[in-house]
């Protein structure tokens, strides 16, 4: 009896502490949104003034930072980009892992697993410069190289996903569809890759995340293509915001609120996905 | 004669697949890493031409002050963030997995930063740090924070810890908690009978069960933290002083702008040993613990 008491009361400290806890995740975001609807001249040197709300819940700012930072066209290649490099990374990657998983037993295909895997290890530093010289000289300093260049980064990572998952799905499966006189090529598509899709999801997840967010590919291969991902168009804008951090603030939140929606839609397979690309 | 037929097919399905791909491997990943290793040993600028110069950039990067500080300040970084965000993802990870109310609004909340595109949640920091925070320091009369501590040499760094270790701790709490989920609720019963409850019951039962977890949060910590870029962008730039410069920014601003693309490509494939060096540390060293168990 007693001790069921003391552990509600634990358990209530415990809440106390996790709700004080999230104030340092909510307060950068309320900082956000404020200063985003503020003006200019609402905004003193004291606290008060920096956090107070705004005055009037105006959308000049975001009218403002969408011209200036040419946001529709930032939105639409990094919705371009991801969701190419997320079908074109299922498509490839689960071929490759298929391929590999099978072939465990062969020493040529598995110093290819090995060898797809360990460019896990590859920093981006390094690749850096020899790649903008590289795509520069193909033609593809442009989204098109921005798209390959992922497929190609995180295809050791899904790899392993894809070819780990695999030892789960029997061989019987396709050795009956082989006997009823389906091809290698078929029996694939038709059995095997709609049973990954569990796995699709967790791919599709953290390519995704990672995609989006990412700024050091489209940075350094995009940089003379006078286009932008929403991320870049924040570096590459930041000096016409100058101190107007209104406008520069509602640049931000414009940028974040895609990702926002997706999370609140997704959650659950977002969380899934991010726990079986790391613990596998 | 059937079956031989249906083999090949199997294998030529194989082949047909593997080698496109691997193409564009190579093409993408291996080729620019030689290419990498090869512009290492010359003085290219980044244009024009260029020379051998042998062993000439890895001599000059050992006595490179600007290096050898980024290296410090680097590894600095990725030790004290690894272990400041590891111990309160440990301590989150039990609070959010113990018997508590809307677990999972709770958990949803806690991962949010992890989304957040690491570049604007580095500007937004900035502002914090720069006007926020010495606003704060003012109201409650502390002198010594009333300037941005970005603009201090000595507690920048600091700025670009808390910004990593805020989106980091989001990823690194949920992998914990998967792992305490692992956690059999016998093994407690058990455990508290004998009287291990409390700091006991986590450092002789729970801790020693999720050890694999811990070894996946520091391999994907350090690794992470090494590499460090969006944040040095957003919220530094390197500066001030050159004080904040981490290895991946240094590569970036002088060998892709500064004219030293050889040097910088030196510097690029000492960084590559390093990382493949602790990698395959922290692999030995995690599944040597594992092995204990």
């Amino acid at each position: 009896m007693k001790n069921t008491t003391s552990a509600v009361k634990a358990n209530k400290t415990v809440m106390v502490l996790l709700i004080l806890g999230l104030s340092t995740i909510i307060f950068p975001l309320y900082m956000t949104v404020i200063i985003a609807f503020k003006q200019p001249s609402e905004m003193t040197n004291s606290i008060s003034g920096l956090l107070s709300l705004p005055k009037t819940w105006s959308l000049d700012n975001f009218r403002e930072a969408m011209e200036v930072t040419d946001f529709w066209n930032s939105l639409r290649n990094s919705l371009l980009i991801s969701v190419s490099t997320v079908v074109l990374s299922i498509i490839i990657h689960s071929l490759m892992g298929y391929t590999l998983g099978r072939n465990k037993k062969s020493k040529f295909y598995n110093f290819v697993y090995l060898f797809i895997v360990s460019g896990m290890f590859v920093p981006f530093a390094i690749l850096m410069m020899p790649l903008a010289k590289q795509t520069a000289e193909l033609g593809l300093a442009n989204w098109v190289g921005v798209i390959l260049l992922y497929v190609v980064f995180y295809m050791p990572m899904n790899v392993m996903l894809y070819s780990g998952y695999l030892v789960n799905i029997p061989l019987a499966l396709e050795e009956a569809a082989r006997v009823d006189g389906a091809s290698t090529w078929r029996t694939y598509w038709k059995i095997i890759f709609p049973i990954m899709k569990p796995m699709h999801a967790t791919v599709a997840v953290i390519t995704a995340l990672a995609v989006w967010n990412d700024v050091m590919t489209p940075l350094v291969i995009m940089a003379g293509s006078s286009q932008n991902t929403l991320p870049l168009a924040q570096l590459n804008f930041q000096s016409q915001f100058g101190t107007n951090y209104n406008l520069a603030f509602a640049s931000y939140l414009l940028s974040l609120i895609p990702i926002l929606v997706f999370y609140l839609i997704c959650q659950k397979q977002i969380l899934n996905g991010v726990v079986n690309g790391a613990v596998k | 004669m059937n079956i031989f037929s249906k083999k090949n097919d199997r294998q030529r399905t194989f082949l047909f697949i593997t080698i496109p791909i691997l193409g564009l491997f190579i093409c993408f990943n291996t080729i620019p890493l030689i290419r990498g290793v090869i512009y290492s040993f010359t003085n290219f600028r980044g244009f024009g031409s260029y020379d051998w110069v042998g062993f000439r950039n890895y001599i000059d990067l050992f006595s490179d002050a600007r290096v050898g500080k980024s290296y410090l300040f680097t590894i600095k970084l990725a030790l004290v963030t690894t272990i400041v965000v590891n111990i309160i993802s440990l301590i989150l990870a039990l609070g959010l997995n113990s018997k508590i109310r809307a677990k999972g609004f709770f958990r949803g909340a806690y991962f949010l930063p992890n989304i957040l595109g690491s570049l604007v949640v580095g500007y937004i920091f900035n502002y914090f740090f720069t006007y926020i925070l010495p606003a704060l320091a003012d109201m409650v009369g502390l002198e010594s924070m009333s300037t941005s501590i970005l603009s201090s040499p000595s507690k920048a760094w600091i700025g670009i810890m808390i910004v990593c270790a805020w989106q980091a701790i989001a990823m690194n709490t949920i992998i914990y908690i998967s792992g305490l989920q692992t956690v059999p609720e016998d093994v407690y019963e058990a455990g508290g009978l004998d009287g291990a409850t409390g700091w006991k019951q986590f450092k002789h039962l729970t801790f020693p069960l999720i050890i694999p977890f811990f070894s996946i949060n520091m391999v994907l910590s350090v690794k992470n933290f090494l590499m460090v870029f969006d944040q040095i962008m957003a919220l530094t730039k390197g500066g001030p002083a050159q004080s904040t410069e981490s290895i991946s920014y240094l590569i970036y601003n002088n060998g892709m702008s500064g004219g030293q693309f050889g040097f910088q490509s030196a510097n690029a494939v000492v960084f590559f040993i390093v990382i493949v060096a602790i990698s395959v540390a922290q692999m030995k060293f995690s599944g040597s613990k594992e092995e204990q168990l």
